[in-house]
This record gives C-alpha cells, sequence and structure tokens, in this order.
C-alpha cells in the first residue's frame, strides 16, 4: 500500500478544518479524498468497476448523511442557493455551466482515445464439480472421494513424505511451465495465457477446495469444463491423458504441503 | 367534443377487446398446435416460453402469498398490543394492515391456479411425478386453503363485530393455517432441489421423508423470516402511498406512523435474515457440493455481488430512514452528531460486503493484478471479511434504531450512568468478538472458519437482547418528549418504496438462484428437464424477468392500495362509507 498518499488528504482535512468550510465543502472534499485513496492507495490499482461500485456507496452515504438532518440540508444548500441567486456569483455560475458539458465531452474523448483492448469476460472463481467422474475408465465419486494418501500424514509420515516428493517431480516435470516454480501462477508461459494461470500460493484458492475438486480440475482440465459459466478459454490440459491417477492424489498432496495450507475438510454429515 | 372523447373511449373498448380475443385464440392455438397426445412430457408456451411462463406465475404467486402471510402475523402482533394496552390508535393501525389482505388473498389464490394450471399443461410429465411423491399432501393443502378463507374473512370482517379474545383467536388460526399452507408448499419446491424419501431411480419410499428434505426447514425459516421483512415494507409503503395523499396533519400523522411501525417490522425481522441464509446455503452445499458450487462460487455467483450490492442499499436506507426520523422527536440532534461515525462505520462495512472475490476486470488490469483476484482486495472478498461486515453493519443499524429510541428521552433511573455503560461495553465487546473471528478466520483452514461464523452470530445476537433489555429498564418512566408524527420530509416515504421495491426485487433474484442452480433437472440427480428451456439463461436475462415480474407485481399491488384507500372515501351519493 502507498501509505504516503494518507498524507495529502491529511494536510486538506486539516485545512479545511482549519478554515472551518461550510457543509458543501466537506462533502465535496469527502467525496474526492475518498476517490483518490481509493485510486491512489494501493499499490496495484483496484480495477474500475470496483472503483465504481466503492464511489456509489460513498456518494450515497455522503448524500444520506446530508440529507438526513434538516440542519445539515439547510447548510449544505445555503451556498448552493446564494450561487444561483446572487449577482456577484454570476461569472462563477456561467462557469459551472459550461463546465458541466465541457467535462462530459472530455470523458467521452477521454474513454474513446483509450487503446483498443481485448474484451474482458467476468470469469467465475469455482466451476461447479460434477458428481462423479470417469477417470480412464473408472468411476470416481468428486462427493465421497478423500485423497488416499491424506493419512498417511499421520499414520505414515515418512510414506507421506515420498508421495509428496513424488507429487514435487511430477510437478516440476509438467505444471510449473505455467503455475511457476513458486507455485505463485507465474511460470513462463504466463505471458500467452488468459486467463492467468491459477495461484496456490492466493489463500483464497486451495485452502477453500476439498482435494476430490482439485483431482477433477487436474485431470479433466480446460476441456472438462462445465457449460454453465463459460466461455473458460483455460488452456489446462487434461492430465488424465497422461498421469495416472495415483500421481494426481500426489501432485495435489505436494501444492498443499508446499504452500503450508490444509484443504477444505469435508463436511460432516447431515443429522 | 365530449361526443368525440365518448366515441373514442367506445373505439378504444372495442379494439382492446378485440386485440384481447385475437390473444386469447392465438394461445389457444398455440397450445392446441404443441400438444402431441396425452404422453406428451412438454408443451410449448407463445412469445416467452415455457419456462418464462411458470417463472413469472411461480413469482407473483410467491410475492402475494408472502404477502398474505406476513401481514396476519405482525397485524396480529399489533392487535394484541392494542388489546393489551388499551389504545384504540393499535386495533386501528392493525386493522388498516389487515384492509390489504382480502383482495391479495384473492390474487394469491388466482396465481396460484394460474400457476397450477401453467405447470399441468407446460410440464404435465414433471407435474404428474410430483403428484405422484405428494399425493398424501394435497387434501391437507385443500383443507388449509379453505380454513384460511374462513379465518382470513372472520378475521376482516368480524372486526369489532367479535369479542378481542375471539378475534385474537381468529388471528392466530389464520397465522397457524397460512404457515402451514407454506410448509406443504415449501416441500414440493424444496424436494426439486434435494429430493429426499426416493430410490435412485425416482422410485416413493417415504412422502415424510420426501418432505423432510434437506433444505425443508431452512427454507421454512428463511422464509417466514423474509415474509415478515417484505410484508412490513410493502405495508409501509402502502402508509407512504397515504401519506403523500393525506390532506391533513392527522392523517400524515397516522400514515407515518404507520410507515414507521411497518419499516420497524421489516427491519427487524431483516436483521436475523441472513443468518437464516446462511444456514440455508449450508444446507445446500452440505447436500451436495456441486448445488453449493453452481451457487455461491459458479454459475450463480455473480447475481450474489448484485444481491449484495442491493443488501447494502437496504442498510444504508434503512439507517436513513432512522435518522431522518430523529428530525420528528424533539431533543433528537443530540443524536444527530453521531450518524457521521455510523455513516463511516456502514459505508466501510457495505465496501467489505460487495467487494467481490474475482474482480470484473480489462484484460490490462487483469495483467497487473496477477489474476482475476486482486492481490489486496481479494482479502475482502472471501466469508471473514463477509461475515465480519455483515455482522458490524447489523449492529450499527441496531445502534442507529437505539439512539432513534432514545431521542427525546431522558432516563429517570437511579443506575442510569451505569446502565448506559454497560450497554456501551456489551456493544463493544460484541463488535470485538466479531473483528476477532474475522481477522482471526485468515489463519484457519476453511472447515473451522466457517464455525467462526456462529459465535460472531451469536455475540451479535446476544448484543442486541440484552442491549434492548437493559433499554427497557433504563427508560421506563423516562422524561420524553412528543413525537411530532406527520413531521417528516417528502424523501423518508420515497425511502420507504425503495425499501419495498428493494426487498421484492431480491426475493425475485434470490428465488431465481434457489430454482436456478438445479441447472437442467426438475429433480435435481432424479429427473433431468429434457425441454427446450433446460439451459440456464444468461445473467442478464434473469434479471430483466426478475425486474419485469416486480413491476408487474407492484402494478398489482398499486391496484390494491388504490382499492383499499376507497373505503375511506364518501360513497357516489354523498353519504359517508362504513369503512
Amino acid at each position: 500500500m502507498n501509505l504516503l498518499m494518507l498524507l495529502p488528504v491529511f494536510v486538506v482535512i486539516g485545512v479545511l478544518y482549519f478554515l472551518r468550510v461550510n457543509l458543501l465543502v466537506w462533502a465535496l472534499a469527502w467525496w474526492l479524498g475518498c476517490y483518490f485513496l481509493i485510486t491512489h492507495l494501493l499499490k496495484i490499482p483496484a480495477p474500475v468497476s470496483v472503483v465504481k461500485i466503492y464511489m456509489s456507496f460513498i456518494s450515497l452515504g455522503i448524500a444520506a448523511f446530508v440529507i438526513s438532518d434538516r440542519g445539515r440540508w439547510e447548510s449544505f444548500k445555503k451556498p448552493l442557493l446564494r450561487l444561483a441567486n446572487e449577482k456577484k456569483f454570476m461569472p462563477l455560475l456561467i462557469l459551472l455551466v459550461l463546465a458541466g458539458p465541457s467535462l462530459a465531452a472530455f470523458k467521452v474523448y477521454h474513454s474513446m482515445s483509450q487503446p483498443i483492448e481485448a474484451p474482458s469476460f467476468g470469469r467465475t472463481i469455482h466451476p461447479a464439480p460434477p458428481d462423479e467422474i470417469t477417470f480412464k475408465g473408472k468411476q470416481i465419486d468428486l462427493v465421497k472421494s478423500r485423497n488416499p494418501f491424506r493419512e498417511l500424514e499421520v499414520k505414515d509420515p515418512e510414506a507421506f513424505k515420498q508421495h509428496v516428493e513424488s507429487g514435487r517431480k511430477i510437478y516440476f516435470q509438467n505444471c510449473f511451465y505455467c503455475h511457476g516454480d513458486a507455485l505463485n501462477g507465474k511460470g513462463m508461459f504466463v505471458h500467452g495465457l488468459n486467463p492467468l494461470p491459477t495461484n496456490f500460493t492466493d489463500p483464497g484458492t486451495i485452502p477453500m477446495l476439498q482435494e476430490s475438486f482439485l483431482f477433477w480440475r487436474i485431470a479433466k482440465g480446460g476441456p472438462g469444463l462445465p457449460e454453465e459459466g463459460g466461455p473458460w478459454m483455460s488452456a489446462m490440459p487434461a492430465w488424465e491423458n497422461f498421469l495416472e491417477e495415483d500421481q494426481i492424489w500426489d501432485v495435489i498432496l505436494f501444492l498443499y504441503d508446499h504452500t503450508g495450507r490444509k484443504p477444505r475438510a469435508a463436511e460432516a454429515e447431515h443429522g | 367534443m365530449m361526443q368525440w372523447f365518448a366515441g373514442g373511449q367506445r373505439c378504444l373498448r372495442v379494439v382492446s377487446t378485440l386485440t384481447a380475443l385475437i390473444l386469447f385464440n392465438a394461445l389457444l392455438g398455440n397450445f392446441a398446435l404443441a400438444d402431441t397426445g396425452p404422453d406428451v412430457a412438454y408443451r410449448a408456451f407463445p412469445l416467452v416460453g415455457s419456462r418464462v411462463a411458470v417463472w413469472v406465475a411461480a413469482q407473483l404467486h410467491l410475492l402475494f402469498a408472502a404477502f398474505v402471510l406476513a401481514v396476519p402475523l405482525f397485524a396480529l402482533i399489533i392487535e394484541f398490543i392494542g388489546y393489551k394496552t388499551g389504545d384504540k390508535r393499535y386495533d386501528k393501525l392493525a386493522y388498516e394492515f389487515v384492509k390489504l389482505l382480502s383482495v391479495s388473498f384473492s390474487f394469491t389464490a388466482s396465481f396460484g391456479a394460474a400457476l397450477t394450471f401453467l405447470l399441468i399443461i407446460l410440464y404435465p410429465k414433471f407435474t404428474t411425478y410430483l403428484m405422484y411423491v405428494f399425493k398424501p399432501t394435497f387434501a391437507p393443502y385443500v383443507i388449509l386453503l379453505f380454513l384460511e378463507g374462513i379465518f382470513l374473512y372472520s378475521y376482516y370482517y368480524g372486526w369489532g363485530k367479535f369479542k378481542p379474545k375471539t378475534h385474537l383467536f381468529l388471528g392466530l388460526g389464520l397465522n397457524l393455517v397460512g404457515t402451514s399452507i407454506m410448509l406443504i408448499a415449501n416441500a414440493w419446491l424444496t424436494f426439486m432441489t434435494s429430493p429426499g424419501g426416493i430410490t435412485e431411480s425416482g422410485e416413493l419410499i417415504s412422502t415424510w421423508a420426501a418432505v423432510k428434505n434437506y433444505t425443508w426447514m431452512p427454507i421454512n425459516i428463511h422464509r417466514i423470516i423474509a415474509n415478515v421483512c417484505f410484508g412490513g415494507s410493502v405495508a409501509a409503503a402502502y402508509a407512504a402511498f397515504k401519506f403523500l395523499q393525506a390532506k391533513t396533519d392527522e392523517e400524515r400523522a397516522h400514515y407515518d406512523w404507520m410507515g414507521y411501525i411497518g419499516n420497524f417490522v421489516a427491519i427487524i425481522a431483516f436483521l436475523p435474515l441472513p443468518f437464516a441464509g446462511y444456514w440455508l446455503a449450508k444446507e445446500i452445499y452440505a447436500f451436495n457440493q456441486t448445488l453449493g458450487v453452481t451457487m455461491m462460487g459458479g454459475a450463480f455467483s455473480w447475481l450474489f455481488i448484485i444481491q449484495a450490492v442491493m443488501i447494502g442499499n437496504l442498510f444504508l436506507s434503512a439507517n436513513f430512514y432512522l435518522w431522518l426520523g430523529m428530525g420528528r422527536v424533539e431533543g433528537g440532534e443530540k443524536y444527530q452528531r453521531y450518524v457521521k461515525y455510523l455513516v463511516v462505520v456502514i459505508v466501510t462495512c457495505i465496501l467489505i460486503w460487495a467487494t467481490p472475490r474475482s474482480l470484473i476486470s480489462t484484460a490490462k488490469e487483469m495483467q497487473l493484478m496477477g489474476g482475476a483476484f486482486h492481490p489486496m482486495l481479494g482479502y475482502l472478498g472471501v466469508m471473514s471479511a463477509k461475515n465480519t461486515a455483515v455482522n458490524i453493519l447489523i449492529l450499527s443499524t441496531f445502534l442507529s434504531f437505539l439512539f432513534y429510541r432514545r431521542c427525546g428521552k431522558e432516563a429517570t433511573v437511579s443506575w442510569a450512568k451505569l446502565g448506559n455503560l454497560a450497554q456501551a461495553l456489551i456493544m463493544a465487546t460484541a463488535a470485538c468478538i466479531v473483528l476477532f473471528f474475522g481477522i482471526y478466520g485468515y489463519f484457519v483452514e476453511a472447515a473451522v472458519r466457517i464455525k467462526f461464523s456462529v459465535p460472531q452470530v451469536l455475540s451479535v445476537l446476544t448484543a442486541m437482547i440484552s442491549v434492548s433489555a437493559i433499554d427497557y429498564f433504563l427508560f421506563r418512566g423516562a422524561r420524553t418528549k412528543p413525537i411530532r408524527w406527520g413531521n417528516m420530509p417528502i424523501i423518508s416515504q420515497y425511502t420507504l418504496f425503495f425499501l419495498a421495491v428493494t426487498f421484492t426485487w431480491l426475493m425475485g433474484l434470490m428465488g431465481y438462484v434457489r430454482s436456478g442452480l438445479r441447472l437442467h433437472w426438475h429433480v435435481y440427480g432424479i429427473m433431468p428437464d429434457t425441454s427446450p428451456d433446460a439451459f440456464t439463461p444468461t445473467l442478464g436475462f434473469a434479471t430483466q424477468v426478475v425486474s419485469v415480474t416486480v413491476l408487474i407485481f407492484f402494478c398489482f399491488i398499486s391496484f390494491i392500495f388504490w382499492l383499499a384507500s376507497l373505503s375511506g372515501k364518501q360513497n357516489f351519493d354523498g353519504s359517508t362509507a362504513e369503512h
């Protein structure tokens, strides 16, 4: 975060407080201050869609504050009424009347002069898995399936380590080109991919999922994604064509082990 | 001129009658063309298709049913308060609410009949299967429906005619029968999502098990609360409608009070609603994780972003109405100074609540973020942040209400300072518990994190109950200043309209999610939908259908408002109306 960006906001608030400005100026200052922070506080800027949602609610919040009390509303209106009615403010009023359409025209010009970009699409987070899949002729129940080697973590730690090691080798032989050697989704092919490969170090990815979900995703890849929520445009191969069942479970063990995450536990049975 | 006008009207009537006849013939003709015999599985509905026809009819039926179930519930409570306190205003208010019921009941039945006919005609095979599973539930349903009619009309027409206890008993009967009808209908629809009591091939094992399926009880609870919330908001909208029509200060005062009560009912019911929704979602996940993922993380997840934005608006509007209400109480200014802090907390919580996990972004933005998740904002998109935000939102709204309640009151009890301190400590403790579990949730695995919602919810509920209890005793015998009912700005009444429309729209949207997440199944995993409408519509189309349905509903409800307002008007011969 660019915490230094807080400084100008605090300075402006201090100056406005010292000048004892009216509510109209405060409301405008809050609105602009929030906009400035939302667009500048984060090192990686928030997408425009998020800025729009945030600023809509901030605008509504400021409006609710101003209108919800007669005294505040009067104080807010007073300078606007003076501006509209007093002759001495006529030049400023004309300027403001001209500024509105000018700003709109500038906005149109600005948005039309942007470089052409590939269209974006809202990719859903987790595609819904089927209840069961066929893996090389074998039916696998994704609801009930568990990683067969997970229990070794407690029962036989040595054997567990061997499976993790096997998973590590499989990962670096097959997966790291896209998902990266740090498992952060920044592999060497990443610049050619959209959507980007999953970042396994993100706490919002594999810890949120059961291992059977990962098994389905790895085994069936992009071609096995469900129709709803598409187009997925995933470049992930269907690894059932290249790996055995045990190898996929091994690589899943490695993903969790290396990132220090735990898979999502199965929900308790319904009583 | 007048002759020309009358002629024009006649012409218009002829044209509209002819158009209606042509449309009717077209509909019949289309049904007949699509019918290929008695064993047909599907028939097509002209123009909009079978799914949209059933969808709109079901949604309208459900909205009216929700209203008809909810209004008696709080009318009975208000009537009971009037009976206990002897304050005739409550009795009048309860009657005013009940006036909206009789026409609504007819509309509910009409849309119910339309839905049944549409299902039998358009989806005969599926309807036959439901009849096969739920055959034993139909007789009690019909009997209860008759009883509902008997209780409703006795309750309405018997107002002031029966002894108070007899009348209250009728109201109780009306509520019990209405709720029982809802429980039966809920069994049918929840069975479609989470079937039980049948074999894998769909053979019936036990009707009771089919009724008592995974999502039946969560839906029952969720619907009872949501119905009250919705009913309260629509009744408040009626009061706003009457407030805007009012010609005297007395009328304005009455309808301002009515709007306040309706909104109060809606907000009180709204506060526990997210918890009931959470339980329902958890049961859907427990029944089948595919359904759960489809709902929250898959094709329907974007609808939850819309839901979050709408809920944010609801919270802000509800608080806004309370803050405006402070203006009608002498001494309310004292609490206005806290509003700015409440705005900051509420808006911050709404921003967190409405931050999507997977962001809508351009290719360039996505490259910068390294995926669809923002490295910082992504943390606000997960359950820990959402639960924390919504719990703090609920606490803040409760605090707004507490401030409103205190306006113009001065506690006279000797322990007033201690009481205030205890309330502040309870609220602060609850907020700290919510924040602690919210932050700690980031450091534990998902299965543990889910369980954190329980202490969060319990701490908020405990705080609200205990603070209310202290408040009750604290302000017993307090010095009070008068409330200037009717002294509300016009915008407050439009806020009540907004709340009613938003609640209704949300019901439509989330109803679609609950029903649509079955995807191409009539009965999930048992009976596939092989009709041309089996595909899942685009999110845009779904929201359009929801919006149009809500618009139709409000056209009908405006008609009901108008009808209800006729009772207070003079007869055409100038005599005074009875009601």
